[in-house]
């Protein structure tokens, strides 16, 4: 074969470039539409239920967002009185849906890190409960510190827990070969019942009801705009640590080695990776994300931890790994997704006077898209991609 | 004579690819046909699309001369169209009865299996073609051999008469490549018509009445099999002169590189697969390790790369011990590996070429400085490497899982070669490639030989480990059967070694 027998046969030569962005909008086709489609669907739902799917919408939109007209009213009692209060009412829909999604966030990135390393962190709930826990504890009782260094030890106490949470079942599975996702679940369900005890007991303030003692101001999360407005400098270290994940998986040799193990352990393992000591590493890295979001919930929003006190932000983070298609910068834009939703959904119920159960509902679809991508691909007749038609016909024969 | 099976005008596309281009293909009653082509030349669409297991874009099938529409697997075996397939679809803890009557048990009362009347029509045909197939034996306990045969049951059970044997040689010694040919022979004179896919050339000779070679998806040509030779079949197939024979000096042997003492290997099931070897190879020559896939030469290869742990015995590379350590320091003394089984150990499918050629050497200078990786020099050591050892991509960004069998192992080669190296155990290098990458990827071998690299090849082809070895180890069960010299070697001897029997022995018998 000649060289020109080699162009003919490739006619679609590409320059790095062109290939890089195509492989952009390929990522991100199915996840856009499997919301697309799980909004659609989720408006059937509650147009069987009786109600307008597009009033719905338009409560769920300015739940999350806030309305346009106050935002420019805001902007004009701002610049005719000098007065704020408008203008922060207008953008306090849209600050409270990222004070929701900065958890998401962290505790997506937990998720993700673990799948790129072929393990499965259902654990991010209890890592949660940890971080938090161990936050709140160094924050309401190291006393007379500056915040300059108080606020850090809390934050890097929190991810020290849930690292902690995290290796354990790491540990468990390398020396063992114990599961991760049962060993996951049964420190879900240790932390919960261990949170409990130290709520009701070691950990509890003055008062009747098991919550902890409120941080100290030298701990909390510097928050940017006035009561009621909880928008804290907790979002903006959400999205520094997501690039940070991002460099360490894609550009230094412990990412390499953490998504070769993910990918194809037996290659790793021909390639001289020491796979243990990477399960051990992700795990306790993963947790430390996670505790972090615990971490960044008590101290930049809630200031005390109480029962039932992550709501689910550990499970949820599954979800948003999977729609964020376990990269860093997916993790961020399903965890704004997410908590866009979640913070309409509120609105929606008084305003629309829809469930906010339909949240929920809209949710699961989504992920269901997203975990069968071949419904999506088959309702807008997306063409399957080359790689994944080798998959079918690999072996060694002709 | 009538025409048992034409296809005609068979198309099939996938994004970017022209898989099929209007193939015709005409399989006369009684006769055996056989499809010759290199890897990606649509052999494997062609009869997936034979299978139902594909739609054809256009084209139309005929089986004795009706037009049919084929939508899947059970619809070919309608049709009385049987597929033996190159690995093997069989549960290895099952009789042959059982595996035989999967899929459609009969019952007994609507409730029981019938298992007798199944076990009964197996002697049967085990009888009337010759095939020797006990049916309450267990497939793990059958060698490959018999195993092969129990698929020719399978569709013979099922009643087909037009049977399509996927690279049926390919795990076979040449004795029961014989055995093969002579099975295939009784099932031609009791009537039925056999499409034989292949890219030996020298078994088409032996066995085809109809010769249809396909390159890139077209037919090249049809051929009499007496008007044929193998460099004419050679040329058809790949489009040019082939260099069939190895050209290569005398080895230079010098001091050993590994010297293997005594080895004892447990597989991943704790079954103990390498028993008691031992052997030498010297700086400049090529050790060719003989034998049926299967008699431990995996587990012997894994342990010197460290993949797996020894039992006992000592490897020493350069007179330093190496079997109490990790696969990392195994590279880095300058072992080179090229897996036998390339897209389990020598690729990740999922990562783009750049990383792929880097993936032994990834932590060190100059891909890495500290942890920080460096991509201007993986992706200029990746265009280098491409152009140097040709592999044939649209760029170096893609990943590895696109590119053709071929070309992946290019990839493997020209990463392992990158970099110094005092060993090269080449595990099955040339398996399921074109003739083209073959005579490219033995060049390589014998190029790193004459620059005074010790060589391990292990092969189940016995045409490569003559073509490529200075001195030829035989494995059986374990162990090894006896080295032989190269030069004097011949393919009967090394077939009556691969089967556990000593040449001496047969002399005294």
């Amino acid at each position: 074969m000649n060289k020109t027998d080699t162009t003919s046969q490739t006619p679609e030569t590409k320059t790095s470039k062109e290939n890089h962005n195509e492989s952009i909008w390929q990522a991100l086709l199915v996840p856009v539409l499997a919301v697309v489609t799980g909004l659609f669907l989720g408006g059937i739902v509650i147009l069987a239920s009786g109600e307008n799917p597009i009033n719905a919408y338009g409560a769920l939109f300015t739940g999350s967002f806030g309305k346009p007209a106050n935002f420019i009213e805001g902007i004009s009692v701002l610049f005719s009185t000098g007065d704020t209060a408008a203008l922060i009412k207008a953008i306090y829909p849209f600050t409270e849906s990222l004070v929701i999604a900065t958890p998401y966030i962290f505790a997506g990135l937990s998720v993700a890190l673990g799948f790129r390393c072929g393990l499965f962190n259902i654990g991010a709930e209890g890592q949660f409960f940890i971080g938090a826990l161990v936050s709140a504890f160094v924050g309401y009782s190291l006393k007379g510190l500056p915040m300059i260094i108080h606020l850090p030890i809390a934050i890097l106490a929190g991810a020290a827990g849930g690292a902690l949470w995290g290796m354990v079942p790491g540990y468990l599975k390398a020396r063992f070969g114990a599961h991760e996702v049962v060993n996951t679940i049964m420190m879900n369900w240790i932390a919960f019942r261990l949170s409990d005890w130290l709520l009701s007991g070691p950990m509890k303030a003055s008062g009747f009801r098991p919550v902890t003692p409120n941080v100290l101001a030298s701990a909390e999360l510097p928050r940017f705009f006035p009561e009621p407005l909880r928008f804290n400098l907790g979002f903006f270290i959400a999205l520094l640590v997501a690039y940070f994940i991002y460099w360490f998986l894609f550009k230094t040799t412990l990412g390499f080695e953490i998504r070769a193990v993910g990918a194809n352990p037996d290659a790793a393992k021909y390639a001289g990776m020491n796979i243990i000591r990477n399960f051990v590493l992700v795990m306790a890295l993963a947790g430390a994300l996670a505790g972090l979001a615990g971490s960044s919930q008590v101290l930049g929003v809630d200031h005390w931890v109480g029962q039932g006190f992550s709501a689910g932000y550990g499970f949820d983070a599954i979800a948003i790994a999977l729609l964020g298609k376990s990269h860093p910068a997916g993790v961020v834009m399903a965890a704004l997704l997410f908590g866009f939703l979640r913070g309409g959904a509120t609105n929606m119920q008084s305003m629309a006077g829809i469930p906010i159960d339909i949240i929920s509902i809209i949710q699961g679809l989504v992920i269901v898209f997203i975990a069968a991508p071949g419904i999506i691909r088959w309702l807008y007749r997306i063409r399957t991609i080359k790689t994944e038609e080798t998959v079918l016909t690999r072996g060694w024969g002709s | 004579m009538t025409n048992v099976l034409e296809l005609r005008g068979i198309t099939k596309r996938f994004p970017g690819v022209l898989a099929n281009d209007k193939i015709d293909i005409t399989l006369r009653e009684g006769k055996i046909l056989a499809l010759l082509g290199e890897n990606g030349a649509g052999k494997t669409t062609l009869m997936n699309i034979l299978y139902g297991l594909y739609k054809p874009d256009e084209g139309s099938i005929a089986v004795h001369g009706k037009e049919v529409e084929i939508h899947g697997p059970n619809d070919a075996i309608a049709q009385g169209i049987g597929m033996v397939h190159q690995h093997f679809m069989l549960v290895p803890v099952m009789t042959v009865t059982e595996n035989v009557m999967l899929g459609i048990e009969p019952t007994k009362n609507g409730i029981f299996l019938d298992k007798e009347k199944v076990a009964g029509r197996i002697r049967e045909i085990s009888d009337q073609y010759g095939l020797d197939v006990d049916p309450n034996a267990y497939i793990k306990d059958l060698p490959v051999g018999i195993q092969q045969r129990v698929e020719i049951i399978k569709v013979l059970y099922r009643q087909a008469d037009i049977l399509i044997l996927d690279e049926p040689t390919a795990v076979l010694t040449p004795q029961e490549v014989e055995g093969l040919f002579m099975i295939i022979d009784t099932l031609i004179k009791s009537g039925k018509s056999i499409i034989f896919i292949t890219h030996k050339l020298k078994e088409v000779l032996a066995v085809a009445d109809d010769i249809t070679v396909l390159r890139l998806g077209r037919v090249v040509g049809s051929i009499n099999p007496k008007e044929a030779t193998t460099e004419k079949l050679a040329v058809m197939m790949v489009g040019r002169d082939v260099n069939l024979v190895v050209d290569k000096k005398p080895a230079k042997p010098t001091e050993p590189v590994l010297v293997v003492e005594n080895l004892y290997v447990r597989d991943e099931r704790q079954n103990q697969t390498v028993q008691g070897v031992s052997f030498e190879v010297r700086k400049g020559e090529v050790l060719g390790v003989a034998g049926v896939q299967g008699n431990g030469q995996t587990e012997l290869v894994y342990a010197l790369t460290g993949l797996l742990p020894l039992e006992d015995g000592t490897i020493r590379l350069l007179g330093e011990p190496i079997h109490r350590t990790t696969p990392r320091n195994i590279l880095e003394r300058g072992v080179a590996h090229i897996p036998e089984d390339r897209q389990r150990h020598g690729l990740i499918l999922t990562f783009p070429i750049h990383d792929n050629m880097m993936l032994c050497t990834y932590y060190k200078n100059p891909f890495a400085r500290g942890i920080s990786l460096q991509e201007k020099t993986i992706f200029s050591n990746a265009e280098e490497l491409v152009g140097q050892y040709d592999v044939r991509t649209p760029n170096i960004y893609v990943n590895a899982g696109t590119l053709s069998g071929g070309n992946q192992q290019k990839v493997i080669v020209a990463r392992e070669f990158s970099r110094p190296i005092q060993l090269l155990i080449a595990s099955q290098p040339t398996r399921g490639l074109d003739v083209g990458s073959i005579e490219y990827i033995h060049q390589q071998i014998i190029k790193k030989r004459d620059e005074g690299t010790g060589v391990l090849v292990v092969s189940s082809e016995l045409d490569e480990i003559l073509a490529l070895s200075d001195r030829i180890a035989v494995m059986y069960k374990g162990q090894i059967m006896g080295i032989v010299d190269a030069q004097t070697a011949t393919k009967e001897q090394l077939g009556l070694l691969m089967a556990g029997i000593h040449p001496s022995e047969t002399a005294q018998a």
